[in-house]
Formats: structure tokens, sequence, C-alpha cells
């Protein structure tokens, strides 16, 4: 049954459904992957705050790949780690765009970290979605710098050893250390409530943007049930119990 | 009648099952069905429990799910 | 119009602000630092955008964010930095995305040294990054050529939707020349970019895309670039030609070499030897068929480059068996005088 065959009695009245900024394309996750969910939050929030027209998204490397399928906006896609970089160049060559990253863990803690302290740093005004799902999703769930000591990846198949690769990076808190940016948080992404939370960082960080306040970054604490080799309930109780002590949720960052 | 009702877009759905354990009222379960894809898909097997609350959208990572709530003004007529 | 001393780093960025460059981003690197420090002066003053980038693998992709947004765009290097540049250029060019790369060449490879070379001719020409594509690669000789070649290189390249490339070296980037500047460019004649981001605002979305995970799709998209290479490599091949007519001898060489090699021309005519030139001022596409022509009614074809031979290998291609081919470079920032390239010409007009 497709929503348009079906027949509601009258006196309901539509309280959910689908943002306009979405496009009709089913997206490309796996089953139960979160990074669904924030796909149509920043949907939700482009809806709400009327700025479709001047929308400019940028799809990553990493799951997101084909995220300019899945919105009716605007799209760039930037090599692996650069999309900070390449909003830096949309947004100095047309401040009128509101421009937004999507970016995993890999792409914007690993091979894009530069990139992303430094526009954090110079305050750019842009928005930043990150998906901190603790892995490589993509290329088949290796280690990612923001996996879990102990955790098995294919890359660390014994658990990751912390004396050799180093603790789980928590590019948020880093962030925040900085006098550039202004509106820094982590939330996630694994109940109904805690995704009410990421729309209202989500809004609050689209709004920075359109009323020109500089630099956000929402972190989205996410699962992949696939590289985790878990059901998506499990996947998410997992978050909730291993990576959520590793990652605090909170404001990290409001300057006012 | 039921204060919500749940709209499940068939072939959308992925079965990943999250909208199945995060309704609080045991509304939703999975179908006999299969779609298009393969993926067997979550429907309301206890549609009369429904409120409307809009939770299994909420984490429905493939916006399967539409809601609609009885209206409060029109809900006295109805009953 | 007036007549204005200037240095070769300096002249590049004032030909782009004419051009109509309104975004540049750059990271410092020796021997172009004339290039930034002017750009950082005058491009704010001038309606521009100028940003000092946390690294050239930034830069680029700032380039390739702001030609995503419509706009001319530039970032200008040396030898290493270029090299760090090279995906975001291979990006661009599976993207269809517009922009100029300046690269002032020094010495290498690794860290090298910061005297002049051409041995990222090879980087420049044959990919240095990954993928079938093409660079529009223009080599100037002098100041005013450099200027002039500026102008041309975002025409070109917003025409084809292609980056381009000036291939310069510190020489030139350091020299002080006369030039006449280019009229600045009036912006409504800039082609319109129908495929930019703007805001899908009552049309379609825009995509800007160097990847099709589908093998049959990025055939395609591969087929139509080599489409527009085709068409660049019939209409827009440049060089500079004297005295080929009755030429024994012809040399070959681009850039500083270029210009040594009019004067070890003229110092050979004035011993008797008939000597020509052809310099090559677009190095993608490569003037195969002039240097083929010219080879017709010589003995040799003498290439000179700052390098150990890389242009070498293509004017080998437009040769083949029609004349010998020899090569004289030097190498590591080593500049010889015309005086040196003139004794090894008359070795092969002597024997
Ligand atoms: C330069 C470069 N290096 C490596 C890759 C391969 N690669 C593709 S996606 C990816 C990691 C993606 O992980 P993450 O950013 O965490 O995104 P996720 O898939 O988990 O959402 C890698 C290493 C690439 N495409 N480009
Ligand atoms: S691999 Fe993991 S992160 Fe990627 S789509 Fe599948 S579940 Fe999501
Ligand atoms: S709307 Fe609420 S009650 Fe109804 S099915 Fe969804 S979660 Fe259950
Ligand atoms: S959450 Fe969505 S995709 Fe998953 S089973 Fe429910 S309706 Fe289907
Ligand atoms: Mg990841």
């Amino acid at each position: 049954m497709s929503p348009a065959e079906t027949t509601i009695p009258q006196g309901y009245g539509k309280v959910f459904s689908r943002p306009q900024s979405l496009s009709d394309a089913p997206t490309t996750y796996c089953p139960g992957c979160l990074h669904g969910v924030a796909t149509r939050l920043i949907a939700e929030v482009i809806d709400e705050l009327g700025i479709k027209d001047r929308t400019v998204g940028i799809a990553p490397v990493g799951c997101a790949v084909f995220l300019y399928r899945f919105y009716n906006l605007d799209f760039v896609q930037a090599s692996h780690g650069r999309a900070c970089a390449v909003a830096t160049g949309l947004k100095r060559a047309n401040s009128d765009l509101m421009v937004f990253s999507y970016q995993g863990d890999g792409d914007l803690a690993a091979i894009g970290t530069a990139e992303t302290v430094h526009a954090a740093n110079r305050g750019e005004n842009f928005t930043v979605v990150f998906i901190n799902n603790q892995i490589y999703g993509m290329t088949g769930g290796e280690m990612a710098p923001t996996t879990l000591p102990g955790q098995r990846t294919t890359t660390t198949p014994r658990g990751r050893d912390v004396a050799s690769t180093g603790y789980p990076l928590r590019i948020s808190e880093m962030l925040a250390q900085l006098d550039g940016p202004r509106y820094i948080t982590r939330q996630s992404l694994h109940d109904a409530p805690h995704i009410a939370k990421s729309r209202k960082a989500l809004l609050t960080a689209f709004s920075n943007q359109l009323e020109g306040k500089g630099f956000s970054m929402v972190e989205l604490v996410a699962a992949c049930p696939t590289n985790f080799k878990m059901s998506p309930d499990k996947a998410n109780k997992w978050l909730v119990e291993q990576a959520l002590p590793a990652y605090p949720l909170g404001d990290l960052k409001v300057k006012e | 009648m039921a204060k919500g009702i749940t709209v499940i877009d068939k072939e959308r759905c992925k079965g990943c099952g999250l909208c199945i354990s995060a309704c609080p009222f045991g509304v939703l379960g999975f179908s006999d069905e299969h779609n298009s894809s393969g993926y067997n898909v979550a429907t309301a097997v206890a549609p009369e429990q429904c409120t409307g609350c809009t939770i299994c959208a909420q984490i429905c990572p493939d916006v399967a799910i539409e809601v609609y709530r009885k209206e409060k003004a029109e809900s006295k007529e109805a009953a | 119009m007036s007549l204005q001393l200037m240095r070769g780093n300096e002249a590049i960025a004032e030909a782009a602000i004419r051009a109509g460059c309104r975004c540049y981003f750059c990271y410092p690197i020796t021997p172009q630092g004339e290039l930034v420090e002017y750009m950082a002066r005058e491009l704010p003053t001038r309606g521009g955008e100028f940003l000092q980038a946390e690294s050239e693998v930034s830069a680029i992709n700032m380039v390739y964010g702001a030609a995503a947004a419509g706009v001319r765009t530039m970032t200008s290097s040396s030898s290493p930095g270029i090299s760090l540049k090279m995906e975001g250029i291979s990006y661009m060019a599976g993207a269809r995305l517009p922009g100029v790369i300046v690269n002032i060449m020094r010495g290498g490879p690794g860290l090298g040294n910061i005297a002049p070379a051409q041995a990222d001719y090879f980087q420049a020409t044959k990919g240095g990054g990954h993928g079938d594509y093409r660079l529009i690669t223009l080599a100037p000789s002098t100041v005013p050529e450099a200027a002039e070649l500026v102008m041309e290189a975002f025409e070109l390249s917003d025409r084809y939707r292609v980056p381009a490339m000036i291939l310069a070296d510190g020489m030139l980037g350091q020299m002080m020349e006369p030039v006449e500047l280019p009229e600045p460019v009036d912006p409504a004649d800039i082609p319109a970019r129908p495929w930019a981001l703007t805001g899908a605002k009552g049309r379609d979305p825009n995509v800007v895309l160097s990847f099709d995970l589908d093998p049959q799709g990025l055939k395609k998209m591969n087929q139509e670039l080599q489409a527009i290479y085709r068409q660049i490599q019939h209409n827009e091949i440049r060089w500079e030609e004297s005295h080929t007519e009755d030429a024994e001898l012809l040399l070959v060489a681009y850039g500083t070499m270029g210009r040594i090699a009019r004067t070890v021309a003229r110092l050979a005519r004035e011993e008797g030897i008939r000597a020509g030139l052809i310099r090559p001022i677009t190095l993608w596409p490569f003037p195969y068929d002039p240097i083929r022509q010219a080879a017709q009614s010589v003995s040799t074809v003498l290439t000179l480059e700052l390098s150990a031979g890389q242009m070498w290998e293509d004017v080998q291609l437009a040769v083949g068996q029609r004349a010998d081919t020899p090569f004289y470079g030097e190498l590591g920032g080593v500049v010889p005088t015309p005086r040196q390239i003139l004794k090894e010409v008359k070795r092969y007009v002597s024997s």
C-alpha cells in the first residue's frame, strides 16, 4: 500500500509526513541505519526555515555519498575529507547560499581533520553535520578514529588496541576549545526523544548560519548495524551502553 | 476508533524493525508481506491501540511512515 | 593603456583580477610569494575574496567549491604544493569545473629547491592526478605573455569547463619586464553557468559530481570528456615559430627555456647556422603537427628543457624518424646561458 492509496477516515489530520526537501528517491543506506534519520532531520529543518531555494549540500565520501539523490536541493560531492574546504569555497563565492556539509567520522575526523579544524577556527558561516558511527561504514567496517577501545573492526580484529592505535577522537571537544566556532553540540539518534533533541540542534545550527553567526557543527552519534553485525535494535542498545559513555551528549560550545 | 493511524509505504520499508520496538503501544509488527526489494515489511498489527504519537515515524530511517491523528474538535462528533 | 614594469608573479595576479577572478585561495610557497602577496593586497579591495588556506589540498578544494558556486576562481603554488593539489584537480576535471591553477615551478623532486625548473611537465600534461583527464596547460615565456595567457586560461577553462594551468617557473615569476596589461573583462562577457550551484529556485536541482558507480555511466562520462579534449586539441593549439622556413636545425623549447632558445637561434644565425625555433605555448594540447611539419626539412630537432627531458618525449613523438632528436637539459634549478647551448648546437651542425 502506498500512502496515496490509503483512505484516511474523516476527522484525522496528518501529523507526520515526508519533508518537502526530501526527494522521492529511496536512500541507499542499509536497513535500520541511522544515517536515514539524520538525512530526514536536515530536510525537516530546511523546510521549517524555508531555505530550500538557497541551500547547497555537500555530499561526502562514505555511506552518504549518494546524499544528493535524497534531496531536492543543489548539491556537490566533495573528495574524501575536504567538504569543509569545499564549503568554504562555496560560501566565499556566494554568501547568500545556505551551505551544509554532511560527513562521516572517517571523512571528518581522520582524513579531513585539518579542513574541519581550520574552517571551525575561521568561524566559516556554514553548518556541518557529523555522523559519528565509530566505524568506516562504506569501505567495509574498518577502524575509525572514533572507534571505541576494544571494539572489533575489520582492521582491529582483536579489538582496538589503544597502545598502538590511539584513543577515540572527541573532535567536538577539540573544536569547542577554539575561539572560532559558534555552536558545537553532540546529540544521538538512537530513540525518539534524542532524535527530537538532534532536530533542535540542527535547527539551531542552520539558524545560526541564516543569521550570519558563523560555524556550527552538530555531531550525531549513530550506529552501523551492518558492520557492527547486529540487528538495528541491538546496535542502538550497544550505542547507548558502549558509545554514549565515550561520547557524552550535550552542547559543548554555545558562543553568544 | 483509534486516536492515531499509521500509513506505512511498503516500498520504502526496509523491514529494519526499529518502528516495531519503538512503538510504546505494541501497534506495529511484521506483516506476511515482502516488498519488491524483498524486505519483510512492517504493518499495524494492533491498529486500534495507536495514539498517533509519531514515535515510530521519528525512528524510521527510511521515512516510510506517515501518521494521522484524530483532530480534537471533531473527536466528539466521531465518537 | 600604458606600460608598467612588473614582476611575473605580480602580472599574473593582476591579469587574474582583470580576467574576473573573484575567489583566490593559496598556501604560501617560494618562488611565487609575490603572487600571493599581490592578491592579498589587491583582491579584497576590488570585490574579490582572498583566503590563505591551511594547505594546498584545502586551497584547491576551496577552488572546487567556488567554481561549483559559479565564479571565476584561481589558486597558485609551486611544484611541491601542486603535487598536493592533484587530487582536487582530478576532481575538478571529473566534475567539469573550470578554474585556473598557476604553477611557478621549482627544482624537484621532493623539497628540491627554489630555483627555476621545468620538471613538472609530465605532471601537468600527462595527468599528475588520477583518471583519464587533461589539463589545458599554457606556458608563457615573458611577463607580458604571462598576463595574456592568464586571461586566456580563464576564457578557455570556462568555454570547455576544463581546468587550466599556467605552467611557468621561478625565473619568470621573479623577472621584471614592461607589461601592457589587458583590459579588464566585462562581467557580462563571462559565459553564463546554468550548471552552477545557486540554490534550486524555479528549476530542477543542479548537482556537481565526479563519480558514477555504474561502469556504463562512468564510461559515458569519460567519453564526453574525451570528446571535449578532442575539440580542444582541434581548436586551441598555440605555438610560436621563427625562422623555420630555411632551417637546417630546429630548436624546440618552452617557457624560460623558450626565451633562452630565441637568443640561441639568433646567435647561431650570426654564426651562419640556420637555426629555427618552435616554442610551444600550449603544452597540452601539444603542437605535434607544427613540429612534425617543421621537422620535414631539418636534419636535427634539438629539444631544450630545464629538466631531464620531459617535453622531449612529445617532440620525439612528433618528429618520429624524420630527423635526429637529441636533447639538452639542465637539472636542479641550474639555468644554462645561451652560449653554453650554442656550443651544443654546433656539435650537431658540424657532425
Ligand atoms: C582519498 C580516499 N581515500 C580512501 C577512500 C576510501 N573510502 C571511501 S569511504 C571511506 C570511509 C568512510 O567512512 P566514514 O567517513 O566514517 O563514513 P561512513 O561510511 O561510516 O558513513 C574510505 C576510507 C576514498 N574514497 N578516497
Ligand atoms: S554500512 Fe553501516 S553506516 Fe553504511 S549504510 Fe550500512 S549500516 Fe549505515
Ligand atoms: S504513532 Fe505511536 S502509537 Fe501509533 S504506531 Fe506509531 S509509535 Fe505506535
Ligand atoms: S522503521 Fe521504517 S523501514 Fe524500519 S521496519 Fe519500520 S517502517 Fe520499515
Ligand atoms: Mg563512519
